[in-house]
């Protein structure tokens, strides 16, 4: 291999129809097992947004990858039917920004929750939005541990009174909205599984973002915290706030006190700024290096690197 | 220092030459003398001139100072260990010179700064002394401003003078080490070199001369084996890295960042180990394989990961270049003991694949090795070195670089369908298909770390988890039937067979060499595929009376070390017993001859 890269990847020996005639693929077509999610879960709701994304978007079965990491909404990739991923618990960032960056031809979509996002991978959500890693990641909200049965999280409200904090919660939960400005995440937004059309809005955002894009999606357990997220929910008599249309979203202190107001709080994008991507500058390595070696091939490469070795 | 004839007589001043096989040479000071530099440019001469050479050196795990070692020796015909003692010490400071007299041979010579040593009388009937005023002659050399810069070079003019080396070649190197740098470094390091070379050595009136190598015509190349290991990699296809910095790895990770983008690759400096070894399988699982890697401690963390990737059938290259453990434990020193945790960490049942590479030049191609194991049986691949190899410097013969270069990039042509894990492909060689590859059946795989059906879906059937473990296992007892049995070093059959893995390959065989010197009945073998094993093994065994491992780790709780511990558990053989030693340093050959006569000397026990 002389000329293919990493940043370059050898184009695919099927083409791909153009746009025009290619129809996005059906639920019918994407759904693979069938979920394992408690009945009322706000999971479902997210699946069946992601299927309607891609439909809409028509992306085919090659074109992009879905991550998770270990919880109840980490079972998400076995109902996609297409290239997905289980890693393990907290670890899906970094996995997928392997893909991402030796794969620049993918879409690459990771999916978590609140315990796998915040808590175990905590450094990772840190660090992949410090480095911009272009990739969409979806973290499904619900305050609790839900498939070990009740536990606390690290978004678990005050007070919230769980199998391991029987006398209530006692830890200041993480606000991952303010985490995420503060570690330099492009792309900031909220919504939550019970309004549909911002899901689906907020999730086409997020792909056309040209970054590491981060979407906090409220999702209620209906198991181990019902009527979490009911003030956030018109129909459960809670209010659904939209940003102001004159929140300047490349303000990073507003897009911060926005994102301080108690729940139910605001939804919609906090916070969006270009920034070139880890994968821009990777690529722009490559493209440097490679420029002054012209085009030879990889064992020449080698072979110089031996000669000064003698 | 083996001298072989003495050509000239001391004559009217003339100095006597003898022409010698090989030499050892310690050079002793602190950390920042460059003492690095002058065992470099020596083992590198030794590769120029078709010489064998073999390097060994210690550096303190401090942030910066401390005393400091670097031993080369240099040999006409094959140089299999640093050597036991040295025929020539370098000494910089008073605790150089008293702190290593020990390591050089009855008679053998120590050159001292005369600016800091001051020699002790009881010492001078046994040792020849030189003294020199290194520090003051290289500021009177180079200009009074230098303070300490230079006199390491001062230094290799006199070992230059006193070895009758090639100059010419000696100062290309030179060059080649100080020509980026402003015009005066190089002027004031020539004029070092020129000032020692010059030096009148007094009293010491012999000089020696290596004999004619007996490699000529082919040409070497000189690394350690970290370089080895990280060039073996690229070489083999890799393009894409991951790792946190941890010493003895480091410099792997800092060669794959330097070099892989001009191969159209990547190496990532991740926030954490395990960052590291998940963002490599990401890679990997994208489409080639990719590398990780670290020392004792760091590889502990990506354990996981690892068992996903054994869980998930993807390919990964897992590095470990082994330090004294447990814990941070001994970062700058040698220890063989992260084989059980290479062989069996990871919960659960895991089976994987451990390759441990015997010297430098075998670093490169157990790196091409392990990648294509990798590819081939979708597993992850360790490769186990340690930190004797990864800085010690050897000279071998140049690979063919264009024959050994490889391309490993994915196929991404459509299938008509694709099962990860086919219960009827136990052997995993099937071909790999990677994200962005259509299936044409419709029915696209996950790759998971949940027991799961053929198509990575998960399933805890109590016969699936049976189907599938012995599936992970069984390709890799297909891949063992493909490991041709070790070759012995000596006769195959006899009294003592010592079996080692990795860096002791050669201190072994020169353990093989002096005792069948001195009549004794004495082979050895080098097991490289350490998991699995080879076959062949007990008829290898059978030919010995005794089978002692000998490696650098506790024998345990139960007398035996690590690989020792795995062979007894494969053969069941009472007479496989164990050599063990923890102290941080590589083997020395009289060490390894006296106790191997110890252990056979008392009773085997079943």
């Amino acid at each position: 291999m002389s000329t293919q890269t990493l940043a370059n990847p050898a184009p695919q020996t099927v083409a791909t129809p153009p746009s025009a005639e290619r129809k996005g693929l059906t639920k019918k077509e994407l759904a693979a097992d069938h979920p394992t999610w408690c009945p009322g879960c706000g999971d479902f709701s997210v699946l069946a947004l992601y299927f309607k994304l891609l439909e809409k978007r028509k992306l085919q079965q090659d074109e992009f990858v879905s991550i998770s990491g270990i919880g109840c909404s980490s079972r998400f990739p076995y109902f996609v039917q297409s290239h997905g991923v289980h890693f393990i618990h907290g670890r899906a960032l970094p996995f997928a920004t392997g893909i991402s960056l030796s794969r620049p031809d993918l879409h690459v979509f990771a999916f978590s929750g609140d315990g796998d996002a915040f808590s175990i991978g905590g450094n990772h959500f840190t660090h992949t939005a410090r480095k911009n890693v272009k990739m969409s990641l979806v973290v499904m909200d619900n305050q609790v541990y839900g498939l070990t049965k009740k536990q606390t999280s690290p978004t678990s409200p005050l007070g919230f009174k769980s199998k391991t904090d029987g006398w209530g919660a006692i830890d200041h939960p993480i606000n991952p909205l303010k985490q995420a400005i503060a570690m330099g995440a492009t792309f900031v937004a909220r919504t939550t599984s019970t309004n549909p059309n911002h899901v689906l809005a907020m999730m086409e955002a997020a792909m056309d973002h040209d970054g590491f894009s981060f979407i906090q999606c409220l999702s209620e357990c209906v198991e181990f915290y019902e009527g979490a997220f009911d003030a956030a929910n018109p129909r459960k008599g809670g209010v659904f706030n939209e940003i102001p249309k004159n929140h300047d979203v490349t303000d990073e202190i507003a897009a911060y006190k926005l994102a301080s107001t108690p729940f139910p709080g605001y939804f919609g994008v906090f916070y969006k700024v270009n920034r070139p991507t880890k994968n821009a500058k990777e690529s722009e390595i490559i493209t440097n290096a490679r420029a002054k070696i012209q085009g030879q091939a990889d064992w020449q490469l080698l072979q110089k690197s031996f000669e000064r070795m003698k | 220092m083996s001298a072989t004839t003495t050509t000239a007589s001391s004559q009217g001043g003339t100095p006597k030459v003898s022409k010698i096989s090989e030499a050892v040479i310690r050079i002793a000071g602190n950390s920042q003398d460059g003492i690095q530099a002058i065992g470099g440019f020596l083992a590198r001469l030794a590769g120029r001139s078709e010489q064998e050479v073999m390097t060994f050196m210690t550096i303190p795990a401090t942030i910066s100072g401390g005393p400091s070692i670097f031993q080369v020796r240099i040999g006409s015909g094959e140089v299999l260990s640093a050597g036991d003692e040295a025929d020539v010490l370098l000494a910089f400071y008073q605790h150089s010179y008293e702190g290593h007299l020990a390591s050089l041979r009855k008679g053998g010579i120590v050159l001292f700064d005369a600016d800091h040593v001051v020699p002790k009388p009881e010492w001078e009937k046994d040792y020849r002394h030189v003294p020199v005023k290194i520090s003051s002659l290289t500021i009177e050399a180079i200009g009074g401003t230098a303070k300490d810069k230079g006199k390491n070079i001062f230094a290799l003019g006199l070992i230059a003078r006193m070895f009758d080396l090639n100059t010419a070649k000696l100062e290309k190197l030179i060059g080649e080490r100080f020509g980026g740098k402003d015009e005066s470094v190089l002027k004031n390091a020539l004029a070092a070199f020129h000032a020692g070379y010059g030096y009148s050595m007094g009293n010491l009136t012999d000089l020696f001369q290596f004999s004619e190598a007996q490699q000529k015509g082919q040409p070497q190349v000189v690394m350690n084996g970290n370089e080895a290991l990280a060039f073996g990699l690229i070489a083999a296809g890799v393009r894409f890295g991951a790792g946190y910095p941890i010493t003895p790895w480091s410099d792997i990770m800092e060669i794959l960042r330097r070099e892989l983008p001009k191969y159209g690759g990547m190496f990532i400096q991740c926030e954490d180990e395990i960052a590291s070894a998940a963002m490599a399988l990401g890679a990997s699982y994208a489409g080639r394989v990719a590398v990780t890697g670290s020392s004792g401690p760091g590889i502990a963390l990506k354990m996981e990961c690892i068992g996903w990737g054994i869980m998930s059938e993807t390919p990964l290259v897992v590095v470990d270049i082994q330090r004294g453990g447990p814990s941070t434990g001994m970062p700058t020193n040698v220890e063989q003991s992260d084989l059980n945790i290479a062989t069996y960490g990871s919960h659960g049942d895991a089976p994987r694949v451990v390759l441990a590479p015997a010297n430098v030049e075998d670093c490169f191609y157990t790196a091409i090795e392990a990648v294509n194991i990798a590819n081939k049986y979708h597993v992850p691949v360790f490769i186990l070195s340690d930190q004797a190899i990864a800085t010690r410097i050897e000279a071998f013969p140049e690979p063919d670089l264009k024959k050994v270069c490889q391309d490993i990039a994915p196929d991404l042509s459509p299938v008509p369908d694709y099962k990860p894990y086919d219960l009827t492909a136990v052997d995993g060689t099937s071909r790999r298909v990677v994200p962005g590859t259509r299936i044409l059946s419709g029915k696209y795989p996950v790759a998971t770390g949940l027991e799961h059906d053929e198509y990575g879906h998960p399933s805890g059937s109590p016969k699936m988890h049976l189907q599938m473990t012995a599936r992970r296992r069984k390709k890799l007892q297909s891949l063992a039937s493909t490991f041709a049995a070790p070759k012995v070093y000596g006769p195959p059959e006899g009294n003592v067979l010592l079996v080692g893995w990795g860096s002791t390959q050669g201190p072994l065989r020169e353990a093989v060499d002096r005792s069948r010197a001195a009549g004794d009945s004495v082979s050895s073998l080098n097991i490289r595929h350490i998991s699995p094993l080879p076959n062949g093994l007990e008829d290898i065994f059978s030919g010995f009376n005794h089978v002692i491992v000998v490696e650098m780790n506790d024998e345990g709780l139960y007398g035996y070390g690590q690989l020792a511990a795995i062979l007894r558990a494969r053969f069941c053989d009472p007479k496989i017993r164990a050599v063990n030693k923890t102290d941080g340093l590589t083997y020395k050959v009289k060490e390894i001859i006296e106790r191997v006569k110890t252990v056979i000397a008392a009773p085997a026990k079943a």
